[in-house]
């Protein structure tokens, strides 16, 4: 199956698309059994020996033994360790309500900020942005943030200043925009300075020296989500001559 | 399920890009959203695309008994479903205060402005009236809902054909539409609706707000005219005070726009009235654009075709004599009636590779091209029996 998978890694997968594990009915008895083992990453479902796709998108591969299907989805599934950009719709005792997209609301201990005690509780606001990372979550449990880190600090987490927008886009773009080298964020950074913030979760926090630059930033990355490389930068290159 | 809340970020960056003349999209203060019109295979079903947000009505018809109180009169009908697939807040089979408002404007924006001929849609007096349905179903959600709701429903209205009736003495017959051509409704004149949203108490005004920009609005007013500048509904919600001469500037920018639409829907319906004559391919899925995600295309690669017939011979080598059982009597020769032949939609690719052939005759499997395809057919050929064997082998070689 392993070799199978690797065959197919960066090609276009459907659901429906199967891979059979092939048993060998010969076993060698020189060489020294290797078992295969592979590891599943979203997308991608085992039932019994078969191993299927359950998402379209592109097969990715890590060595040595991680698949998983690159997907453009839009709908978020918290995971634990995942920062995420989130809007506090209630205020409920020692706890905030945050809405991140997902099909349950998380809870934010107002503990959970950096340099906050019983006594000095940190100014939150109802519609307020929070950038905050999930410290629980899972199928049966309601999502827990923080926004401070293992080590008690704030590293970049925490409520948003005033001003910016913010926009959603699909996670494949997210992941893209967030990965080390990203082509997308270089593009960008060509453009005009910006500040953003990316959160897993799909949206995108974006504000630049005026409104309208603001605006440009949001429509290029809402539109770049299913774009190729060289239609972006085609974009971007018109964008950067109309605006200079 | 909840609605996703509106960020303060979100509500101040809307009111400061307003009071700039700026909006999320890139309009003009009085500009509409991209609105495409496009029609169904059968009559009186219309789909209107203003920006994002979409829009299906379908109109039909029945034979019923009239109002006591217009024995003469036709019925007119209006419902507007609001399903969840617009957007995850709409909920399924209740209606909520949107919906209600929605369809109360949609009933004075089209029949109480007798747009529709309802005496002609008398068949016998006090007995026997049509009944004419209108269902808008909203299919996705960014905004101005009412705009959109009332194109449709009036588009649809005018495309729409009734069966053709004939009286002799009691006997009512209704005629199929191959027995004699459905008849139009006779429609006065096309109310269309146009929004005008009001932002810090009426300071600032949008045409055609999007869904976030109707999420900040004070207040909404809903005018319905027609091509001859007739005001046909005027509405104002949201409690604000407005001056009289902005309600006399929103009732000029609405004749404009209700001119440009109703020009728009003209045409739309005079190409599909075209197509439809000319016997051409009309309908919902012609209208619809090619459009493809190409942000995770990959090249092409080219189909290793060289050892194919030494496989495909070595795999009838190998296979078993087939059970003299046979299971079902036809057996799948290729090119004999070719409706069930697996082609898995390889047709595309298959061309590419196959140019230069255009003739090759499809029962020739003696060819050594090798497509996979073409493999699949000379097994075919070969086992002429669902073997489960070889549906292994096809399993196992889905790529192509």
């Amino acid at each position: 199956m392993f070799s199978a998978l690797q065959d197919r890694v960066g090609q276009i997968l459907l659901p429906g698309d199967e891979f059979c594990s092939d048993t060998d009915d010969t076993i060698s008895l020189s060489e020294p059994v290797k078992s295969e083992k592979l590891v599943c990453g979203p997308g991608l479902r085992r039932s019994g020996a078969r191993l299927l796709v359950c998402k379209s998108g592109v097969l990715r591969h890590k060595p040595p033994n991680v698949f998983w299907i690159d997907c453009q989805q839009r709908r978020y599934v918290p995971a634990r360790g995942e920062t995420v950009i989130g809007i506090v719709t209630a205020k409920s005792g020692d706890v905030f309500k945050v809405d991140v997209g997902g099909s349950e609301q998380a809870s934010l201990s107002y503990l959970a900020f950096e340099g906050a005690t019983k006594r000095n509780r940190p100014n939150v606001q109802v519609g307020d942005l929070l950038f905050a990372q999930f410290i629980v979550a899972n199928k049966d449990m309601e999502p827990e943030l923080a926004c401070i880190d293992s080590s008690g600090r704030a590293s970049g987490m925490g409520v948003f200043g005033g001003g910016g927008l913010l926009f959603r886009v699909s996670l494949g773009l997210v992941r893209r925009l967030l990965a080390p080298n990203s082509d997308v964020r270089s593009d960008l950074e060509q453009l005009f300075p910006c500040e953003l913030v990316v959160g897993l979760n799909g949206r995108v926090w974006v504000k630049a020296a005026s409104i309208q630059q603001t605006l440009i930033v949001a429509n290029l990355l809402q539109s770049s989500d299913a774009m190729t490389a060289t239609q972006r930068r085609q974009l971007f290159a018109k964008v950067q001559q109309g605006a200079l | 399920m909840k609605e996703t809340p509106l960020s303060n970020c979100e509500r101040d960056f809307l009111l400061k890009a307003i009071e700039e003349k700026k909006r999320l999209d890139g309009r003009q203060t009085y500009d509409y959203r991209t609105i495409k019109v496009t029609f169904g295979t059968d009559y009186g079903c219309c789909f209107v695309d203003l920006g994002k947000t979409r829009v299906m009505a379908q109109v039909s018809c029945e034979i019923v008994a009239p109002k006591e109180s217009r024995p003469n009169e036709g019925i007119v009908f209006f419902n507007i479903e609001l399903s969840p697939m617009a957007s995850p807040t709409f909920e399924q089979g209740r209606q909520s205060e949107l919906s209600v408002k929605l369809n109360r404007q949609l009933e004075r924006c089209l029949r109480n402005s007798k747009c529709i001929d309802t005496e002609s849609l008398c068949v016998v007096s006090g007995e026997k009236v049509w009944q004419i349905r209108v269902d808008v179903h909203v299919l996705n959600h960014d905004g101005n809902l009412m705009d959109a709701s009332s194109i449709a429903a009036i588009t649809a209205l005018c495309h729409f054909r009734r069966p053709d009736v004939s009286t002799q003495g009691d006997e009512i017959t209704v005629y199929s539409p191959e027995e004699r051509d459905p008849i139009p409704l006779s429609v006065y004149h096309m109310p269309i609706c146009v929004s005008f949203s009001f932002f810090q108490q009426g300071t600032y005004l949008l045409v055609d707000p999007c869904e976030r920009e109707e999420r900040v609005m004070d207040g909404l007013l809903m005018i319905a005219m027609n091509k001859h500048r007739e005001i046909c509904s005027i509405q104002s919600s949201g409690g604000i005070m407005l001056l009289k001469e902005q309600v006399m500037r929103c009732s000029k920018i609405a004749s404009v726009k209700v001119s440009e639409i109703t020009e728009l829907v003209g045409k739309a319906l005079e190409n599909d009235r075209k197509a439809r004559k000319a016997g051409e391919k009309c309908g919902f899925a012609e209208s619809l654009p090619q459009e493809r995600i190409t942000a995770l295309k990959t090249d092409k690669t080219p189909v290793e075709a060289m050892d194919v017939t030494e496989k495909v011979d070595d795999i009838i080598q190998k296979a078993e004599v087939p059970p003299l059982s046979v299971p079902s009597p036809s057996l799948p020769v290729p090119g004999v009636g070719q409706v069930g032949q697996n082609t898995w939609g390889l047709d595309e690719e298959e061309e590419e590779e196959e140019e230069g052939e255009e003739d090759r005759d499809s029962s020739g499997e003696e060819e050594e091209k090798g497509t996979k395809t073409q493999k699949e057919k000379d097994k075919d050929e070969v086992v002429e029996l669902s073997d489960s064997e070889e549906e292994e082998v096809v399993i196992l070689h889905p790529d192509t």
